[in-house]
């Protein structure tokens, strides 16, 4: 076993490695061997055991909830503790329109952003700015979310009362303004995931060979022109996978889009209105949950996990698709 | 764009075309700029908040007390500053071990099916909603206790889970930088294979390992998620890791939604001094390798 796992000898080494090493009688030194490989393989093993358990406790405590509902849970819309019926729907619309508010703020201006700093800043921003974004990643979620209860939530009503005096025709901004709203929700969800698009954009927008961008130069295009061509043809899957890992994290963020987007049960399409994501009904529900309503949540969690499976292994696809591209380009 | 470059090559160029090239770029040069201002408006806002609103926050009694009646301005933060370190040391008793030897097999071993099926199944972890892990420790740490009740150790567990794979990836990707020449000499020179990997590959990548352990411990200590259904929380001092422990994101948590403003102001103490933590860390990280190997995300 322990001259199978050879892998990184040299050559020669790995030729003798082919034939197991045998021993006769008892031998303290091939016993350490073995338990030394057997036990880093034991605790390899251990997070591929981890990832199953969940993946298999998740399923096992929703199993109530799945006889009792089936896939018909994903697309009704009641959530009644008292009643014991259960629908996923408002959190699943709730989720996925934070994340697309999110997206929609903060790609813009990311990939603006990431273009500026690698084309247009001067160097003495660089530093200061590039500082700024990488203390902005390591911010908790916690404490964006007190940042949005105590400043931006506050900040907010004043102008969503306005919205909702000038606009009310345009059913997106139906209701009354009180601040904690799915507008709150997307617009924290966009300042978090900010830092995250520009720092990967700008590393995607670096990582375009020079010669591309004097050839363009060399043709007579301008500076926008020699930028566009490049990014376009070179680094586009790679900024859409910063995109989509930046939406896996607006997906799965819990802590401060809980604390602003205000606990409302129902898929309304304003977004002066109340709502919930998938993470935050859990935060909101978890603790005070008995029976049928557990089972429901714990469907709730599947459904998360299985979303942000997905969403993660399409990103890492474009990323290692980005990679390969450049690789055959250089 | 290929169209009006090839009408540009033509030998009498447009002006009216050049002026719109000219207007292109201006414009979008301009956009870039905007969005520049408008990305840091609010993210300067935020900094702006947790050190101006949390350095008036600190004092003493921010340190020596734990958390008294809202309108009490003596309370602290003591209770959540001590939760938190007992339970980052949970996690890092856990994750620890378990993320270097799980990075050992992947690097030294870990070319065949089982190697790529956990690299796999790490990724995936890395990537679950650090809420699903709470409710995970919830149902397998929690509910099957005789007497189902809220502890230091749950809490720990579940951070701990999710510093594992983190460690995992990161001790393997350095390990693999280790030249292989330091192997080959060592078993050369008659050592046996484990030791040579723990006292000669292990040691020469000391610093990029130590690195990757600061930046998981940085990560998972300002997590809240994971806290709300396993330590749960705790008003009071609490160093008996079997019971409800306090921690500094979950009482920022309860803090900023309660209507208190001394407790906002203490939300505000606990995030400045969450924030200083992970950034020490970070810094530390740093030190320890000059090139940025850990930081793969």
């Amino acid at each position: 076993m322990v001259a199978e796992s050879f892998e990184n000898a040299p050559p020669r080494a790995a030729a003798s490695a082919k034939e197991p090493i045998r021993r006769e009688g008892f031998s303290l030194s091939h016993l350490v061997e073995s338990g030394f490989y057997w036990g880093t393989a034991f605790f390899a093993g251990l997070v591929l055991l981890i990832t199953v358990l969940i993946a298999f406790q998740l399923w096992r405590t929703s199993l109530p909830a799945i006889h009792a509902f089936g896939w018909k849970f994903l697309t009704t819309s009641t959530w009644d503790p008292v009643a014991d019926v259960y629908g996923a729907w408002p959190f699943i619309y709730g989720t996925l329109m934070s994340s697309f508010l999110a997206l929609l703020l903060a790609v813009p201006i990311g990939v603006g952003t990431a273009v500026f700093l690698a084309e247009l800043s001067p160097k003495w921003m660089r530093t200061p700015l590039s500082f700024m974004v990488e203390l902005l990643a390591a911010v908790p979620s916690v404490v964006y979310g007190l940042w949005g209860v105590l400043v931006m939530v506050p900040a907010l009503r004043p102008f969503q009362s306005w919205l909702s005096e000038h606009f009310s025709s345009i059913p997106l901004f139906v209701g009354a303004p009180m601040g904690y709203s799915m507008m709150a929700g997307g617009l924290i969800l966009a300042i978090m995931i900010l830092p995250f698009i520009t720092a990967i954009s700008r590393e995607v927008i670096k990582a375009v060979p020079p010669t591309q961008r004097e050839a363009a130069f060399g043709l007579g295009a301008t500076h926008w022109e020699a930028i566009k061509g490049p990014i376009l043809k070179s680094a586009r899957s790679g900024i859409i996978g910063a995109i989509i890992l930046g939406l896996a994290r607006a997906l799965g963020e819990t802590m401060a889009i809980t604390m602003v987007i205000g606990n409302g049960n129902g898929a309304n399409i304003s977004l002066l209105a109340p709502a919930n994501t998938l993470s935050s009904a859990l935060a909101n529900q978890f603790a005070e949950a008995s029976g049928q309503q557990v089972s429901a949540l714990m469907y709730l969690a599947l459904v998360l996990f299985g979303i942000t499976i997905v969403v993660n292994a399409m990103a890492r696809f474009l990323i290692w698709r980005m990679a390969r591209d450049l690789g055959r380009a250089a | 764009m290929s169209n009006q470059s090839q009408k540009s090559i033509t030998l009498t160029p447009s002006p009216s075309l050049m002026m719109r090239r000219k207007l292109a770029n201006t414009l979008m040069f301009g956009g870039a700029s905007l969005a520049t201002f408008i990305a840091v408006v609010p993210l300067l806002l935020v900094l702006y908040y947790i050190t101006v609103r949390g350095f008036s926050a600190l004092n003493a009694n921010f340190f020596l007390h734990a958390q008294k009646p809202p309108d009490d301005v003596t309370g602290g933060m003591k209770h959540a500053i001590l939760g938190t370190l007992m339970i980052i040391g949970i996690a890092s008793c856990l994750g620890l071990p378990c993320g270097v030897l799980g990075g050992i097999y992947l690097s030294e071993f870990g070319k065949n099916r089982f190697g790529a099926a956990v690299r796999f199944a790490a990724d995936v972890l890395n990537g679950i909603p650090s809420i699903v892990i709470g409710i995970f420790i919830y149902a397998v740490a929690i509910l099957p206790l005789k007497n189902p009740h809220f502890s230091a150790w749950a809490g720990g567990l579940a951070l701990g889970v999710m510093m594992f794979p983190t460690i995992m990836r990161t001790t393997e990707e350095i390990l693999k930088l280790v030249p292989i020449s330091l192997r080959e000499g060592a078993l050369a020179l008659g050592d046996t294979h484990w030791h040579s990997i723990l006292k000669v590959v292990l040691s020469t990548a000391r610093g990029g390992v130590i690195t990757g352990i600061l930046l998981a411990i940085a990560r998972i200590s300002g997590e809240t998620a994971p806290l709300l259904f396993t330590a749960l929380g705790n008003s009071g001092v609490n160093l008996n890791p079997n019971r409800p422990t306090a921690s500094l994101p979950k009482a920022i948590y309860d803090f900023a939604t309660n209507p208190s403003d001394y407790w906002h102001l203490l939300a505000w103490g606990g995030s400045l001094v969450l924030v200083a933590m992970i950034l020490v860390l970070s810094i530390a990280a740093r030190y320890f390798t000059a090139n940025r190997l850990g930081e793969s995300n």
